[in-house]
Formats: C-alpha cells, sequence, structure tokens
C-alpha cells in the first residue's frame, strides 16, 4: 500500500454535513399525511390498571386513535430478549421482558401503557390529560438490598421473589488461599445509578407503504440490523419487507443499543394499523424515566494480601439492580465480575450476583456497562490496603501487574460473550510508568503537596488502573465497491452516533485502495444497503466492522489487480494503486482510473469467463475468535474547597493501550468524552427518587451533565500493544474514558482530605455528600 | 391562529401559527430549517440556539408568535456549500470539535456573537461562554481549541 491513512490525525468526512445542519437526525425526517404520538406512561412505580377510559380523549379534535394493550391483539407478548444469558453452571436466571404497553400492572414510573395518535404532538400530549385510567397503588420494591426480603411485593407475580439472576463464578480457591494472607480487608461499596443523557433523545418514525408492503422504520438505534429482523418476525413480516434506517444519531453511549423499547415496538405496528406515517419524539422528561439507565450496585468485598502487597485473592459479593425487567440479559454483571480483576495477577477469585428486580426503569448498558463497578471496588480495596500495608498506592499496583510475558492471560471466569476470560494481550507497566511521569507523581508526593498543605490547602492525587473488553464478536460485515466515478462505496451494518466510522473507516479503505480518504463514502445503518451485522456496543465498531471493511477492501484490490492486468497484459505484481488509478509501477503513465476499471468490470455485451463476478466489489465479514482486551491508567489531581467541599480537578492525565490506533485524532475525542462522563457520573449526576418510586431529578437541572467549566484539560499519552486477534491490530476504545474515573476521583478527594480521615466507598458523590461524609468521619452525626 | 411575520436568514415569512408553538418548532417544522436541534425543550441544553435579533437565545423557550416583526439566523445562514465553510465551521473540523454533531448548530450560534464581541478570548473566556451549552460527546475540550483555532481564521484577513 503506498499511502498510509492509517494512523493519522485525519478529518472527519462527516463534518461538513453535520456542520451546516444538513445531517439528517430521526426528528427531521418529515412526511406527507404524518401523525404524531405521544405515550400515556404510569405516574406510579407500582400499581394495578383496573380500568383505561379512552372516550374523552378520543373526542378531542385531532385525536385520531388510541391504543392500550388490549387494542394490539396477539401482537402484545413481551419482548424478545436482546442477549440470552450465557451458559454458566448452576445459575438461575428469570426472564422477564418488557411488554409494548402494560397490561393490568405498571412496574415503573415512565411504563407505557396507551399510546395516542394525534395530527400534531400538541394535540397528543393534551389528549393525555383526558384520559381516565383507574390504578390500584401497590407499595413499590425500590432498595435493592432488600428488594429480596420475605416481606415485598412482587413486581413479577408468577415468582416466588423479586430475583431475576444469580450466578457464582469462582477462579482457583479463595477461602482456602486467604487463610494464608496476612491481611484481609472487608468493605462496603455503593454504585448508584445513573442515566447517558444523549443530548438527542430517541425518536422513531414508521411508514408503512400499502401498496409496495413494507415497512421504512427510521430510529435512533445503535444495531439497526437486529431491529429490522425482530421487527420483521414480531409483525408477520420477511426481512425483505422491512427497512430500517439509523441516520446521524445524536449520542448513543449504550442505551441506544437497548432492544426492544416499547416505543420501537408500538410505533411501527402504529403505522401499519392506521395506514399512516407516525412520528414519535422522545422528550427530555421521558427519556428520564423510559430510556434505560445504569450502575446501580452494591458489593460486599473482601481481598487478601501478603504483607508485602501481593493480592492473594477476591472475593465479591454483590446486588445487582434490573429495575423491572432484565432484557438485555447478564451482560452488565458478567461485565462487572470480568472487568474487576483488572490489570492484576489474582489466581483466587470468587464472585457472585444476585440480580433483582426493582420498581425503577430497566437497566441496560450505558457506556462502560458494568465495568465502572468492577474497577472502583478492587481500586479502591488496593487503595485501603495500601494504607494499611504502608505501601506507596502506585507501588501496590505495580507489584501486581500481570507481567508482559504471561499473555494471553486466562482468568477463566464466564464473560458477557459467553466464552471463559482471556485478556489477549498487553504491557501494563509502562502505561503507568508514564502516567506517574505524566502526573510528575513523586514530585507531587514529596514536595507540592506538603507545600499546598502547609498553605492550608486540601489537594490530592488519586492513580487507577483497568482493562476494557473491546471488541467482541459475533461478526460484522461489508460491502466495498468502486463506482463509476472512481470513488469508493463502503456499507456496513452497524450503526454510528459520532464515533467517526466515516472516516476511520474511510482510511482503511483508502490505504487498501490507493485513494483520498475523502472519496470514501461510507453508509452506516441502512439494512437495505448491508443485511448482516449485530450492530455498535461493547467498543466493538472499530474492531469488528473495522477489520470486516479492511478484508471487503482488500477483496476489492485483488479484483483491481486482477482485471488491471488482463488489461495492461502485466503481470499483478508490476502494478501498483495510487491516487485512484492502478498504473505500471515503472511507469506511471501507463494507468487506469479505478472508475474507468469498475465500468469495464460490467460489460453491458459479450462473454465474461465462467465465474465472473461483475464490477470491483467484494463482501466480506470478521469474527474475532473473542475480545480484544485494552488498558490504561488514569490519573487526576484535585483541591476541595473546605467551605463548600466543590472539587477543582486540577489535572487529569489518562494514559491509553488500545493496540494500534486508525485515527489519534477521534481515539482523543473518544478518551475526553468518555472522562467527562466519568466525571459527571462521580461528582455530578445523580438519579434521585423519593419513597415512592418517583423520580425527581427529570430535568437537565435537577440531573447535572457537566459543562465546559466542569471538564478539566485532560492531557493523553499512548502505549500501543497490538491485539493478535484482527490483522488491523486493533483494540476498541470507546468505554475506556468513562471506566476508571470513579476510583481515581474518590482517591483524590480522600487524599485532598486525609486530615478528616474519610474513607470514601461510594459514587456518585456531591459537595453535600462530601459534607456528610467528613461529618460521619469526625464522629459528628 | 396568529399571523406572524419573521424574517428568517434574510428571508421573509408570513405564517399563521397556533399562540402555543415554540419557536423551535416553528423554525424545524414550519420553516423546514431542522439544522436547529432540541435536546430538552427547557431551557438548558442549548442546542436550539439561534440568534435573535443578533443575540443568541433559546428558541425552546421562546413562541413562534414573539418572534413577529423580528430578524432571526439559524445554523443554515452560515453557509450552504459544504466546500466552503464558515472559518468557525471550517475551525469545528479542523479540531474535531464535534463527534454526533447534534450539540454543534447551537454552539455555533452561541459563538457567532460571542466573537465578534471577543476576537481573541482567553481559554477562561471560551468555556464560561460555552456554559449554556451541553455536550455530551466531546468533554469540550476540542471545543474549545476549536474557538481559539476560530478567533485565529477570523482574524486575518
Ligand atoms: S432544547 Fe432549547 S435549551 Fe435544550
Ligand atoms: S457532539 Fe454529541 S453532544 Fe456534542
Amino acid at each position: 500500500m503506498a499511502t498510509r491513512y492509517f494512523g493519522q490525525r485525519i478529518q472527519r468526512n462527516e463534518d461538513p454535513r453535520l456542520l451546516t445542519g444538513q445531517a439528517l437526525f430521526v426528528d427531521d425526517v418529515m412526511l406527507p399525511r404524518l401523525a404524531h404520538i405521544a405515550f400515556v406512561r404510569s405516574p406510579h412505580a407500582h400499581a394495578l390498571i383496573h380500568r383505561i377510559d379512552t372516550k374523552s380523549a378520543l373526542k378531542r379534535e385531532g385525536v385520531i386513535a388510541i391504543f392500550t394493550a388490549e387494542d394490539l391483539g396477539d401482537y402484545w407478548q413481551p419482548a424478545p430478549i436482546v442477549v440470552p444469558p450465557p451458559p454458566i453452571q448452576d445459575m438461575t436466571f428469570n426472564k422477564r421482558t418488557q411488554p409494548p404497553l402494560a397490561k393490568g400492572k405498571a412496574r415503573f414510573v415512565g411504563e407505557p401503557i396507551a399510546v395516542i395518535v394525534a395530527e400534531s404532538r400538541y394535540i397528543a400530549e393534551d389528549a393525555i390529560r383526558d384520559m381516565q385510567i383507574e390504578y390500584e397503588l401497590l407499595s413499590p420494591v425500590l432498595d435493592i438490598e432488600h428488594a429480596l426480603d420475605a416481606n415485598q411485593p412482587l413486581i413479577h407475580d408468577d415468582l416466588p421473589d423479586n430475583l431475576g439472576a444469580h450466578v457464582v463464578q469462582r477462579k482457583g480457591d479463595y477461602d482456602r488461599a486467604a487463610q494464608s494472607a496476612d491481611l484481609i480487608i472487608k468493605r462496603r461499596f455503593d454504585y448508584d445509578r445513573g442515566t447517558a443523557a444523549a443530548i438527542e433523545n430517541r425518536g422513531i418514525v414508521a411508514s408503512w407503504d400499502t401498496r409496495d408492503q413494507r415497512l421504512t422504520i427510521w430510529d435512533t438505534t445503535q444495531a439497526p440490523v437486529p431491529i429490522r429482523n425482530g421487527l420483521a418476525k414480531l409483525l408477520g413480516l420477511g426481512e425483505n419487507q422491512v427497512r430500517v434506517i439509523a441516520p446521524f444519531i445524536g449520542g448513543g453511549f449504550g442505551p441506544k443499543v437497548m432492544m426492544f423499547y416499547q416505543e420501537e415496538l408500538i410505533v411501527p405496528w402504529v403505522a401499519m394499523h392506521l395506514g399512516r406515517p407516525v412520528k414519535w419524539i422522545e422528550d427530555r422528561a421521558e427519556n428520564f424515566v423510559g430510556t434505560s439507565h445504569e450502575r446501580g450496585q452494591v458489593h460486599e468485598s473482601e481481598i487478601a494480601l501478603t504483607a508485602d502487597g501481593k493480592i492473594i485473592g477476591v472475593k465479591d459479593t454483590f446486588i445487582h439492580d434490573c429495575g423491572a425487567y432484565i432484557p438485555y440479559g447478564l451482560t452488565l454483571p458478567l461485565n462487572t465480575q470480568c472487568t474487576l480483576l483488572g490489570c492484576y495477577d489474582v489466581q483466587h477469585y470468587t464472585t457472585e450476583f444476585e440480580a433483582v428486580f426493582t420498581n425503577k426503569t430497566l437497566v441496560a448498558p450505558y457506556r462502560g456497562a458494568g465495568r465502572q463497578h468492577g474497577v472502583f471496588v478492587m481500586e479502591r480495596l488496593l487503595d485501603i490496603a495500601a494504607k494499611e500495608l504502608g505501601i506507596d498506592r502506585a507501588e501496590i499496583r505495580r507489584r501486581n501487574l500481570i507481567p508482559p510475558d504471561a499473555f494471553p492471560y486466562h482468568n477463566e471466569i464466564i464473560y458477557q460473550d459467553f466464552a471463559p476470560l482471556v485478556y489477549d494481550s498487553g504491557n501494563y507497566e509502562p502505561s503507568l510508568d508514564k502516567a506517574l511521569e505524566m502526573i510528575d507523581y513523586q514530585d507531587f508526593i514529596e514536595n507540592i503537596q506538603p507545600q499546598l498543605k502547609a498553605e492550608g490547602r486540601y489537594v490530592g492525587i488519586g492513580i487507577a488502573t483497568y482493562v476494557e473488553g473491546t471488541g467482541i464478536g459475533p461478526y460484522e460485515g461489508a460491502r466495498v465497491q468502486v463506482m463509476g466515478n472512481g470513488k469508493v462505496s463502503v456499507v456496513t451494518g452497524i450503526g454510528t452516533q459520532g464515533q467517526g466510522h466515516f472516516t476511520s473507516f474511510a482510511q482503511i479503505v483508502a490505504d487498501q485502495l490507493g485513494v483520498e480518504v475523502c472519496d470514501v463514502s461510507i453508509t452506516t445503518g441502512d439494512t437495505n444497503l448491508f443485511y448482516w451485522g449485530a450492530g455498535t456496543f461493547a467498543s466493538r465498531g472499530a474492531v469488528v466492522a473495522g477489520n470486516a471493511i479492511n478484508e471487503a477492501a482488500k477483496d476489492v484490490r485483488q479484483k483491481i489487480l486482477k482485471l488491471a492486468a488482463e488489461k495492461l497484459h502485466v503481470t499483478e505484481d508490476e502494478l501498483e494503486l495510487t491516487q485512484g488509478v492502478v498504473h505500471l509501477k515503472h511507469n506511471p503513465n501507463i494507468f487506469i482510473a479505478l472508475g474507468d476499471l469498475a465500468t469495464q468490470a460490467n460489460p453491458l455485451r459479450g462473454a465474461v469467463k465462467p465465474g465472473t463476478e461483475p464490477g470491483l466489489e467484494a463482501t466480506n465479514y470478521f469474527g474475532p475468535e473473542r475480545g480484544a482486551t485494552a488498558n490504561g491508567v488514569h490519573a487526576a489531581i484535585v483541591e476541595v474547597d473546605p467551605d463548600t467541599f466543590d472539587v477543582h480537578i486540577l489535572r487529569y492525565v489518562v494514559v491509553h493501550d488500545c493496540g494500534n490506533v486508525i485515527n489519534p485524532l477521534i481515539l482523543d475525542g473518544q478518551i475526553h468524552g468518555g472522562t467527562a462522563q466519568g466525571i459527571g457520573n462521580a461528582f455530578y449526576e445523580k438519579l434521585v427518587y423519593d419513597d415512592q418510586g418517583h423520580l425527581l431529578s427529570i430535568s437537565l437541572l435537577d440531573y447535572l451533565l457537566p459543562n465546559a467549566m466542569n471538564i478539566p484539560h485532560i492531557e493523553i499519552g499512548h502505549e500501543v500493544t497490538p491485539s493478535p486477534l484482527n490483522p488491523l491490530g486493533i483494540k476498541g476504545a470507546g468505554e475506556a474514558g468513562a471506566i476508571p474515573v470513579g476510583p481515581v476521583f474518590a482517591q483524590a478527594v480522600e487524599d485532598a482530605l486525609s486530615e478528616f480521615g474519610v474513607e470514601i466507598r461510594e459514587i456518585p458523590l456531591s459537595p453535600s455528600r462530601l459534607w456528610e461524609l467528613v461529618q460521619q468521619a469526625q464522629g459528628k452525626v | 391562529m396568529i399571523q406572524i411575520t419573521v424574517i428568517v436568514n434574510g428571508i421573509t415569512h408570513t405564517l399563521q401559527v397556533e399562540p402555543r408553538l415554540l419557536l423551535s418548532d416553528f423554525l424545524r417544522q414550519d420553516l423546514g430549517l431542522t439544522g436547529t436541534h432540541v435536546g430538552c425543550e427547557h431551557g438548558v441544553c442549548g442546542s436550539c440556539t439561534i440568534l435573535f435579533d443578533g443575540d443568541a437565545v433559546r428558541a425552546c423557550l421562546m413562541f413562534a408568535v414573539q418572534a413577529n416583526g423580528h430578524e432571526i439566523t439559524t445554523v443554515e445562514s452560515l453557509t450552504t456549500d459544504m466546500e466552503r465553510l464558515h472559518p468557525i465551521q471550517r475551525a469545528f473540523r479542523e479540531t474535531h470539535a464535534l463527534q454526533c454533531g447534534f450539540c454543534t448548530s447551537g454552539i455555533l450560534m452561541t459563538l457567532i456573537p460571542f466573537l465578534e464581541k471577543n476576537p481573541d478570548p482567553t481559554e477562561a473566556d471560551i468555556r464560561q461562554a460555552l456554559t449554556g451549552n451541553l455536550c455530551r460527546c466531546t468533554g469540550y475540550q476540542h471545543i474549545v481549541a476549536a474557538v481559539q483555532r476560530a478567533a485565529q481564521l477570523q482574524q486575518k484577513p
């Protein structure tokens, strides 16, 4: 390959459309005769629904139709499960998924009960107030630690209790090994719920063409192909009759890969039922209750160590909050289990969880997807151990890192991709060293901190390591085609939500085919153009789809060389591809433009040799044998205001290793954004419920997304340990920024407040919560 | 229904609207200017920011009828030619200041008057100016860099 675009900081192909306001988002889809939908949602966390009276709502001018569960007939059934649980010995899994509309019982505030279709959204919302619904209130199950108590009401009446799942996994024999420990530390850790709050809310537009018998759906989904397949089946259609388009998406972060949302089941059904195109756009209040949440876990953890700080083993038992249903299987708690051990060589590990149902919004992946909680537990245990053993915090980490010659490293327990967890590659110590150096760790501890403390300032440092399992299977695919105008079209089945796929994928193709990056046009998320794929999640887009595109582009390159060799009467190895032409290596003046070659590859008359495929086009797939494990280190210096307990981040350093990097500019952006979400999660964002299960923080005034003054300048360092599991040697990076921020923040704040003796074992924090912790530590409350 | 006359991106529109129609919905639905985005409809996210007689305001916090007789500028006014971006748009592209791009129109419209009044802003000024616009993707760092770059580009004759 002549030019190397791979690895360059290239500006994005998609930006001009976005910057000029020309990019199509779901809410921008306008169709003739479009009707608008508003959902009637439960105002109660747990209630029987005795009667729904739609009469007066139907009388309102402009209301077209109203549907409740009863109107759906056979279409009413619990949604299919997204991710079935992996085969783990002796596990319990009580599959309970959300129905399209609640029937007989509402299980969380915001659960859809009826759908109102009207000439405008304004009218549809007016009609919500005309609805008469008779509820009988039940007491809600809100506290995950008591969800399994005998006296708790049942959320799903056909189950004996509120247990969603129970899993125990083991590596080695913790109980026996811990007997030889010099130190055992036991603590409880809380990691509370949060929400992704993409700036674009969800939305769906559906249009049924009665003449064509085809359904078109524009959906803010990260996984258009699975949505198409699932809806076709549920609606009794062939896959060829359903087209799902995920156009530009205003941020995904996980919740937009949840499926099937109730609205996703209903809106297309309404379009078919009425024979009219319909649109539903979620508003911000709906987003807070209707879009999946994440995080909610309570851990009881213990770590056994030798006197010199070597980890003997870890035992962790936790309760995981599922919300009212469990559509996403066990992905989140399994990620917690499988990320907890992190970069460390731990031979004995027992991990057990109970996933419990609560009367709250359902829980599905949000950037990090269960990994944060594990990293928080492990990193905090190490901090506490370091203190007890009198070992430096960085040093205790260093002593336990998996050595570079131990890869592939086996953690034995079952991961979210159904296979035993194996880290493919890694070299952890250089990342740690680089982070320590970038943040001037020694100098800060030895000189700067004592000096600032002497000045009466409360400053502290935190450092944490993590791994991120990325790029899991099963597979993605792509079709690459050189078009008659010499430009290259690439189509793939994943969705895109701002990750720069239109550029990073174009770089891969540009290298293979010797064209400019701007001449490669990528289409994602249109199921009519590419049929196969699983979607964008688990930091897998670049790894899995990127490699599929690379394979397809290689095939096209072969076709180009073969045909050009025939046309120019030379051998393939005499040819070179650059600047959109294929030419003789020794004489660039003899060439064929790729566009002309593409036209010649599709003859209109004459005969071709048997087996000849038309065009310069190829489709290929890539499925890694297992995920690629990225790693990194975050470090921060913070200052706490002793009067207000506001925390100011003075420095933030990220050192990251995600193997070979396609576009470092885009990678930096991913890290900045992830870290900002981590900071929000650690200190600003909190979902507050009252004792009846009403979410109180349902506006952006109450749920604080960090703004430009809350996020510091983030300094980034890179290490490169390529993955051996894919030809491009890449690992995913989408979630890394968000994963270790909680423990870094907690550790740094704890260090800053060391004279108060606070031990931080929870996320999120806030100024008022820090004040409370200080009061508690001082025995004042 | 009430008749209003509004100048949007230099074009005069006279339309009948419901008194309760939000200005953001008017621009997007009645005029088809979908570059103005809606992220919260309660005045916090800033995605719907437009210029109202030259000042950056939130279109979701106004009714269309309040725009009667006023001049509105939306992101579509910056350029219609993707090959010749406005200097602020160019700066955003060069520095990778957008990811999903949903917040971007509002941020651009906030920055137009900001950079007019502050042609050479400090990082602190820029961060302060951006506090009314939420971006969930970028962590703001590249946006800050974009504003610095835009200031440079605009100072060049
Ligand atoms: S939509 Fe207007 S400020 Fe959020
Ligand atoms: S770029 Fe996605 S919200 Fe700002």
